[in-house]
């Protein structure tokens, strides 16, 4: 939440750049209680200007799910990226795979909402489906084991 | 009336974008933010921040009930919901309406209409507009009728759709059934509705579209912007106005605009997009935007307009203070939308953290961005980190500008689209002016 804390806008930081561009000085540096504000020159003689922010108390909570380490499942077909497992196009619809079943390289096993983007994910190789190893609609981290197959 | 207290019911950079504003006229600012949410850019500037709900957006930004139980029990006065989320719910609007409160945006009946495409072209061709042959696919057993209409390739696109979520390319009628499930997915969880229509996809065009101001009795319009530079139909470069473009073009583009703007009594900021030829410059209607755009600060920049204190002033009820003769563009801005996306490995999202954000400043260079060094991008929502807009007194100078700004940026700890506006930046073609929707595809990997 804001306070009077030494409010910049977007025009005074361009002032500010402005300032430095015109000057013979490298960067501006400017620390509060709140925010920490670096305006610098790029390298080079045509490099632009950035405005580089930090804010107090920033950066200390992960709200994304981290990638842990997953032991090296050589059957497993994993999650390709973050997000939410689906193991159907729809709600109540029959799921993509299921154990038993005979997948090739380019067989869609389930799909990974990420970013409100349905990405289908591919089972990579031939195979049977030996497992379902992740639940439908759960988070799933980067590189999880979603399927197992034999 | 007036504003005094304003809920914002959205997040990112377009919460940031509204506080500015807002702050600006004197209004104080609530935000409704969601678990993911607590730490942001945003939470911190708001004058006042509340929890609305857990991380998934069904369960916060989309909750229709959280939303508006959050607002009334802040006090606030009106809401403004940005754009994505609850922005083109009609459901939402009356019930902000009917909680004693001043939605920012057009009438609940506009937001019926437009949100339903198909409705949308029905009434685009009422005011005169021409449209491209398509229709809505009732059931999985309706889509091949479809396709024999429309002919391929063809698009499936949300029936309440925007975005380009719910929108799939379909080349061959072998590939149809998957498309369809998948857009279909798409659209049920973006928007509460998997209707799907099919519609003639056009080889060669470019996307224009007319940002347009009403206030319920006039309308006019703000000038182009040209968006050709899209990936899975999301935009990536948008600027304004539109380059080499004929002045009969423009103009008819422009009128077509503001004549559906005054059919249909248009209250609030929108846009109507056109898709163009690319060689005849014949254009067709796809849908009216009846919310803030994106790229909404490229018409800021060319027009001196703050849209978002527009969409303010009409809200309160306020007639329109710009008559046409009053907006003269002048010069060219152009947009990048800096994503956590990989561009060389097919724009996969990349939720993360960002270790560094070193944002481009100076004369010209407008950033508009809620992450900074050390800023979450959560895996629930979209994918865009910040906006930069070059602006210069001609298109060369905002092109130059550009690349500059480009070549100072650095965003450490997840991959953005930053390296491919490095190369789009430096195109010939793209610096000629006036791509087609092939240009993008063409310079992919």
């Amino acid at each position: 939440m804001s306070d009077t804390d030494l409010p910049l806008s977007p025009e005074d930081v361009a002032e500010i750049a402005a300032i430095l561009e015109n000057s013979p000085f490298r960067e501006i540096d400017i620390a509060t209680g709140r925010f920490r504000l670096r305006v610098a020159k790029g390298d080079g003689s045509d490099a632009g200007v950035t405005q580089e922010w930090q804010w107090a108390g920033a950066g200390g909570e992960v709200a994304a799910v981290v990638a842990s380490a997953f032991a090296d499942d050589p059957d497993a077909v994993a999650a390709p990226l973050p997000g939410t497992f689906y193991h159907a196009p729809s709600p109540g619809a029959p799921p993509f795979v299921a154990v038993g079943d005979k997948v090739g390289p380019d067989s869609v096993i389930g799909i990974v909402e990420t970013m409100k983007l349905m990405n289908p994910v591919h089972a990579g190789r031939a195979g049977t489906v030996a497992e379902v190893l992740a639940p439908n609609a759960t988070m799933v981290a980067k590189g999880q084991p979603l399927i197992r197959l034999s | 009336m007036t504003i005094h207290r304003l809920f914002i019911a959205n997040r990112g950079e377009i919460a940031l974008r509204v506080i500015r504003t807002a702050r600006r006229m004197g209004i104080t600012t609530v935000l409704g933010v969601s678990e993911a949410d607590r730490t942001s850019l945003p939470t911190r500037e708001a004058d006042e921040a509340v929890l609305i709900g857990p991380a998934p957006s069904s369960e916060s930004y989309l909750s229709i009930p959280r939303v508006v139980e959050a607002a009334s029990k802040a006090g606030c006065d009106a809401v403004h919901p940005g754009y994505g989320f609850l922005s083109e719910n009609a459901a939402f609007a009356r019930a902000v309406a009917a909680a004693g409160m001043v939605f920012v945006g057009p009438a609940p009946e506009t937001l019926d209409k437009m949100g339903d495409k198909l409705e949308a072209c029905a009434l685009a061709l009422a005011a005169g507009l021409p449209v491209l042959p398509g229709g809505e696919v009732a059931s999985r057993g309706d889509l091949h009728a479809r396709a024999t209409e429309t002919g391929y390739p063809l698009l499936l696109k949300a029936v309440a759709g925007g975005g380009g979520r719910g929108m799939r390319r379909v080349d061959a009628p072998g590939e149809l059934e998957a498309a369809y499930d998948l857009a279909s997915a798409e659209a049920e969880v973006a928007f509460g509705n998997g209707a799907v229509y099919a519609e003639r996809f056009v080889a060669r065009g470019r996307h224009v579209e007319v940002q347009i101001l009403g206030d319920g009795t006039s309308a006019i319009h703000l000038g182009t912007r040209d968006c050709s530079i899209q990936r899975r139909f999301q935009k990536l470069v948008e600027e304004a106005p539109a380059p080499n473009l004929p002045d009969v073009a423009r103009n008819g583009l422009e009128q077509a605009a503001v004549r559906l703007a005054r059919h249909m009594n248009y209250r609030g900021a929108g846009t109507a997009e056109f898709l163009v030829d690319a060689e005849n410059f014949s254009f067709y209607f796809l849908e009216l935007n009846a919310r803030i755009q994106v790229e909404h600060p490229v018409t800021e920049a060319v027009t001196g307009v703050d849209l978002v204190e527009q969409q303010l002033l009409i809200a309160m009820g306020k007639q329109l203070s710009l008559t046409q003769d009053m907006v003269r563009p002048f010069g060219h801005a152009i947009e990048v939308r800096i994503n956590a996306e990989d561009p060389d490995a097919d724009f996969r999202p990349h939720p993360g953290r960002v270790t560094r954000a070193a944002w481009p400043a100076g004369e010209g260079i407008r950033v508009d961005s809620h992450i900074a060094s050390g800023g979450e991008v959560p895996p629930y929502y979209d994918s865009l980190i910040g906006k930069l807009i070059a602006i210069g007194a001609s298109r060369e100078e905002a092109l130059t500008r550009l690349s500059r700004a480009l070549g100072a940026l650095k965003i450490e700890g997840l991959p953005t689209t930053a390296s491919l506006h490095r190369t789009i930046a430096a195109d010939p073609r793209f610096a000629a002016g006036g791509v087609d929707s092939h240009f993008l595809p063409g310079i992919l990997p």
